[in-house]
């Protein structure tokens, strides 16, 4: 590769390099904030983020393979790197107040948040399989440490360890899979996959076999049933701010791995993999569903909602070998990731500006009478409630209804039937939480920190309004992946 | 030469050690090293391809995998220190206190 080549590669994901970068840099300038100054870290950070967001902004439409294929920046990147840039700009500003207050001001977890970013930034232009690889690594270490951040206290420490050595588990399970995957096409760019597939040069056993490994690890990241387990654990140990940004930007990072893994490389495989997502996706929806009902603790039950959500967005995927339906699949799913984090930010915030100290204010009895002594954030629950469970005319109402239309499309009226009817159940434990904030007495307690109300009341507004005005967002969606 | 078939099921036997161990054992770092097992699995599986096909590509990759795995033994071994101080244990059946 000369240097001109080189040059223009660079250029193709300066987002990207420009996060990276700036992570680096504050990595060192951190050291020159005094403990009371953290804040002027988390501004730092919201402002590098910032300008990568405006930069990918501003060339929507480039399209570009770089890195002598390695990386593939189109429609579909462009859209995911928004969401990740949007999701860490708005966790800066729901960790700031929540960090103080809990006592957890330090800054390198606005480093680590920028270390993520970058990692879900890669993943979402990954074109080969080691980059897919290294993207996964690098959204994941950093995440492991911010999961414990809150060290020495016990409940941080432990979710954690369980994140990673899970974490790591899957990996390795990935790894195999890409190497199976190598031994049988002797490449691991996707595109050199498809084109081994169809010269007939293949090992299809071994192919299958690789495809299905990736699927499982792949499937652990984004928290499918049955590689479920760690996620409650996870979600209710770790600060309340990084089970946030977790639950969006890792399940999006996963998705667009999955995405683009499955649909440009092995569509050929459909026959033997549409069967497993299949079973995979209803069981995911009906078990998160089935186990939210029984969650006292709003983080445990945010965090089976998170296990169900992956459900319907992985039905978006079971049609994707069909090239008629794959544009759509893609489209309905990266439409569903939006509604979900807008939807997710909604809610965590409101949790985020109930919790206490050591863990007191997360029942769902610390939610009783909160429409009394504060309306507005009564009111941006009810709206995150209401899209979780489809009500329209909220954003999560219509994520639905595109990824039901892709699965009718694709003839499997089954499935959707499984999706409607766990959709209902789920109505049962969103409005519970909606019951205890209107209808019960009690004397919660809130903080008002300007940052969170503003990210909490925007986001609401936008499920609403975009959920109104949707049609543009979707056309955006739709702009195809490059083949 | 060995056959490409012998090193696949050789990779085949480590990794499921190596998964066997995660699902069975309970000492954190015992279950750290199973997943490295798994991890060098891959790299045998790589490494024999890489062989057979004549490609530098998959030797390359173990040098990724193996760099990648360096970063998570610094950041796994950390976690597992820090839990130590605090709890005096590593055993994963008594580090339980979220459930539900």
């Amino acid at each position: 590769m000369n240097l001109s080549n080189a040059s223009a590669s660079l250029n193709a994901i300066l987002p990207l390099v420009v996060v990276i970068l700036w992570a680096c840099a504050l990595l060192l300038v951190d050291l020159f904030i005094t403990k009371e100054r953290k804040g002027l870290t988390a501004l730092l950070a919201a402002i590098g983020m910032l300008a990568s967001l405006i930069i990918t902004l501003a060339r929507l439409d480039l399209e570009a393979v770089v890195f002598n294929g390695m990386v593939t920046v189109d429609g579909f990147s462009n859209f995911l790197t928004v969401l990740f840039l949007g999701s860490g700009i708005v966790a800066v500003a729901l960790s700031y107040d929540y960090l103080k207050r809990m006592g957890l001001e330090k800054g390198e977890y606005y480093v680590l948040l920028l270390f993520t970013v970058s990692g879900m930034m890669l993943m979402a232009v990954a074109s080969d399989l080691i980059v897919v690889f290294l993207a996964l690594e690098l959204l994941s270490i950093p995440l492991y440490v911010l999961a414990g951040i809150a060290t020495p206290r016990l409940d941080s420490e432990e979710s954690s360890l369980k994140y990673f050595l899970l974490g790591s588990f899957s990996t390795g399970i990935v790894v195999y899979g890409i190497a199976l995957v190598f031994g049988a096409t002797g490449t691991t760019s996707l595109a050199g996959i498809v084109d081994a597939i169809t010269a007939g040069s293949a090992g299809m056993g071994l192919l299958v076999a690789g495809a299905a490994m990736l699927l499982i690890g792949l499937g652990f990241k984004v928290a499918l049933v049955p590689f479920h387990m760690w996620t409650p654990d996870v979600y209710q140990g770790a600060p309340s701010s990084v089970t946030a940004f977790m639950a969006i930007g890792a399940k999006a990072a996963g998705f667009a791995a999955i995405l683009r893994i499955f649909i440009q490389a092995f569509p050929a495989l459909s026959v033997d993999l549409t069967p497993v997502l299949w079973v995979l996706a209803a069981l995911t929806m009906i078990l998160g569903n089935v186990v939210a009902i029984a969650q006292r603790n709003i983080k445990r039950l945010l965090a089976y909602s998170s296990i169900a959500n992956a459900g319907y967005i992985l039905l978006a995927l079971v049609p994707y070998g069909q090239s008629d339906v794959a544009a759509d699949s893609v489209a309905s799913a990266l439409f569903y990731l939006l509604a979900y984090a807008f939807t997710s930010f909604t809610a965590w915030s409101v949790v985020i500006a109930l919790e206490q100290v050591e863990g007191k204010g997360l029942e769902l009895e610390d939610y009783a009478g909160l429409s009394r002594r504060y309306p507005i954030l009564a009111l941006t629950m009810t709206v995150a409630m209401l899209s979780f469970t489809g009500v329209p005319p909220t954003l999560g109402f219509l994520g639905k209804f595109y990824v039901f239309r892709t699965l009718l499309e694709g003839g499997f009226p089954g499935l959707a039937v499984i999706g409607v009817v766990t959709s209902l159940i789920s109505a049962y434990y969103y409005l519970r939480v909606v019951v205890y904030m209107y209808m019960r007495e009690g004397e919660p307690q809130a903080i008002r920190d300007p940052w969170l109300y503003i990210a909490a009341t925007a986001s609401a507004i936008c499920l609403v309004v975009l959920g109104i005005f949707s049609q543009p967002l979707f056309a955006w969606a739709s702009q195809a992946m490059l083949h | 030469m060995v056959p490409v078939e012998y090193y696949l099921g050789l990779s085949i036997v480590l990794f499921s050690l190596g998964a066997l161990g995660v699902l069975i054992r309970r000492n954190a770092i015992i279950i750290f090293m199973s997943v490295e097992l798994m991890l060098n699995s891959a790299n045998l599986t790589f490494v024999a391809f890489a062989n057979q096909y004549q490609l530098i590509s998959g030797q390359i990759f173990v040098f990724f995998v193996m760099a990648v795995a360096a970063a998570e033994v610094a950041v796994g071994l950390a976690l597992i220190v820090a839990i130590f101080q605090t709890k005096q244990s590593i055993d994963v059946d008594q580090i339980n206190l979220l459930k539900g």
